[in-house]
């Protein structure tokens, strides 16, 4: 235990010492923290859409303007013919094209249908998806008045269904209520994995590790003491995290603090052990690098923050399974927006718990004082 | 008198290549024992199977009476080693290393305190000692780092080339710590590319390919071989060299 104590005062030195060292754990994940939420929305907005107007009618007017005034769509511009109105597209100028066909408000008129084009640019897909519902949804709005206008009824005698949703936990549908506490998450994991395997890898590029070796200190001793200051380190910007959230972001979790915490450890528990599993296996901080970028990457894309696991195909959701954020991440929304209990997230919980067991023991068992 | 170090044909095979062949040789308490050879010849491999850094694969060896096998924790206790890296921290000061390195051999606080003014007064560094050590010169760093690997007072101290790059001055005081150190009991084993440095140990062996080619007193290999130094005795073993880095 006096060896602890020594190790642990000369790692806090050490980090303490090196402002590169604060600049990355702090001031980045803050300014992260503040810019991708902001910047990275899902509501889709600002989509272009050209409209070739052939009929010039009251009706195309009525249909143009609803779709203007929707919010959704800016409009890049009218033009004459289909053709050109492509063009607009693939200047990628404009997501979707509108062809109202000439004779538009004549043949809806008299035969009561007409059909209209809608051209869409799939290359961003989810532009591309949404905009076609948002406009689907806006032409049957459209289509309901006119038949109610031709009824010269009013609404409360056609019989209608609609739906009413509400959104539990998130009633307003408040995108950063969502990803806060996902990106939160994504910043721990590369803190946790990336700087502890890096710091190990340091000593040994610097030979320092060496000198460590001759001595008769104990290869756990070593590690804990290696570990244990990136736990207070992630602890400290977790809670600078929670913090931000709440004062940039009005987000108060509404489960406890407790469970917050206690499953913050167990998933420093797992990601460390990563980060120490990576360090045994590198001789470089570039290897060490390259090997922590590999995992975080995939960890960030798969484990639910900016695609929802649920809509996998089935093997990749085992896979996702062993991934220690993915429970992370749910555990935080599940406490964060639903105010979660510990015995809600116990599965999770314990998941993060075999997930780091695996790491850890690996990472002992290949890590060796003698070559 | 109990030999410090002795091994009977140590041995140590990276694959085909064997890197140590078979090292039989004793040393005695008190000893500096000079350990030549070219580059790639063997001797850091051989230093650090007797450090406890790397597994032998064949061979017995036994430091301060601990087998190297199986008693590695006792052998780190009575060792102190300087690699041929520097190995002390570039980011923390004079005492702090001190303190550290103390402190991870479970030396109690007042302890090192001690220790601590007893070296800086020897090394005269009294006045660096809150400098970071990346601020001190290379032979201070190197006299430092000795110092450091004697500061749980081992008995036997193996360095590994420890004046590499190191101006004559400051090597010549280098080696009047070593001499400190043996006068006080503590057995050196050290590697070295100055022939000069070899004349200043009381035996010398030289490896040649893996092999030990030769191990006596200075005195006795010149008489041996007919040299009037240790320079040109080495050139006539080393050149037979087969191999290279």
């Amino acid at each position: 235990m006096k060896t602890l104590f020594f190790l642990l005062e000369k790692e806090f030195k050490q980090l303490m010492r090196n402002k590169g060292v604060i600049r990355t754990l702090f001031i980045m994940p803050a300014v992260q923290l503040i810019l991708m939420p902001m910047a990275a929305d899902y509501s889709v907005k600002n989509i272009h859409i050209a409209v070739v107007d052939n009929d010039h009618s009251t009706y195309s007017q009525k249909l143009i303007n609803k779709i203007k005034s929707s919010g959704y769509f800016t409009l890049t511009g009218y033009a004459p013919s289909y053709k050109e109105a492509l063009v607009l597209v693939e200047q990628d100028k404009a997501d979707l094209t509108l062809h109202i066909p000439a004779g538009f408000e004549r043949t809806l008129v008299r035969e009561n249908t007409e059909k209209i084009y809608v051209a869409i640019n799939a290359i961003s897909g989810t532009k591309a998806s949404l905009g076609g519902a948002y406009l689907t949804s806006i032409m049957q709005d459209f289509n309901n008045q006119i038949r109610l206008q031709w009824l010269h009824g009013t609404p409360d005698n056609t019989p209608q269904v609609t739906v009413a949703p509400y959104y539990w936990y998130n009633p307003f549908m408040d995108y950063h209520l969502y990803m806060v506490p996902g990106i939160l998450v994504t910043l721990i994991t590369a803190l946790a994995a990336m700087q502890s395997a890096f710091n190990i890898v340091a000593e040994k590029e610097s030979g320092t590790i060496e000198q460590i070796n001759v001595t008769p200190i104990k290869k756990h001793i070593f590690i804990i003491g290696k570990l244990l200051p990136f736990l207070v380190l992630a602890t400290l910007v977790f809670t600078m995290g929670l913090i931000l959230a709440r004062v940039i972001y009005g987000i108060v979790p509404l489960g406890s603090l407790v469970t917050l915490y206690l499953s913050l450890i167990m998933y420093l528990f797992a990601m460390l052990g990563l980060g120490l599993l990576i360090s045994t296996y590198s001789n470089t901080q570039m290897q060490a690098m390259s090997l922590a970028f590999f995992f975080i990457n995939i960890f960030n894309m798969l484990s639910g923050v900016f695609t929802s696991i649920d809509s996998m195909p089935l093997w990749a959701q085992y896979i996702v399974e062993t991934f220690p954020p993915s429970h992370f991440i749910k555990i935080m929304r599940m406490v964060v927006l639903k105010g979660s209990g510990l015995g809600d997230i116990t599965y999770h919980l314990a998941a993060m718990f075999v997930i780091g067991l695996v790491f850890n023991t690996w990472a002992v068992l290949n890590y060796s004082k003698r070559s | 008198m109990r030999p410090v170090i002795k091994t009977d044909k140590l041995t140590k095979r990276f694959g085909a290549f064997v890197a140590a062949n078979e090292l039989t040789f004793e040393v005695e308490k008190g000893e500096i024992f000079g350990f030549l050879g070219a580059n790639g010849a063997g001797k850091t491999t051989a230093m650090r199977m007797l450090c406890g850094l790397l597994m032998p694969s064949s061979g017995k060896a036994t430091i301060a009476g601990f087998d190297v096998y199986t008693q590695t924790d006792q052998i780190k206790r009575r060792i102190g080693y300087m690699s041929q890296k520097f190995s002390l921290y570039d980011d923390l000061t004079v005492t702090e290393n001190i303190r550290f390195y103390g402190g991870i051999y479970g030396m109690e606080i007042k302890e090192i305190k001690a220790k601590t003014l007893e070296l800086l007064a020897e090394l005269q560094l009294e006045k660096e000692a809150k400098t970071l050590v990346r601020d001190l010169p290379l032979g201070w760093k190197q006299k430092l780092a000795f110092s450091v690997s004697l500061v749980h007072s081992p008995d036997i101290v193996f360095l590994d080339e420890p004046t590499g790059g190191v101006d004559p001055v400051t090597r010549r005081q280098f080696w009047d710590l070593i001499y400190h150190a043996a006068d006080k009991g503590v057995t050196v084993f050290v590697t070295t590319h100055y022939m000069d440095e070899a004349e200043y140990c009381n035996r010398v062996s030289i490896m040649v390919d893996g092999v030990i080619a030769a191990l006596d007193s200075p005195a006795k290999l010149k008489k041996k071989y007919g040299y009037d130094n240790i320079e040109d005795v080495f050139y006539e073993l080393a050149r037979k060299a087969k191999r290279s880095e």
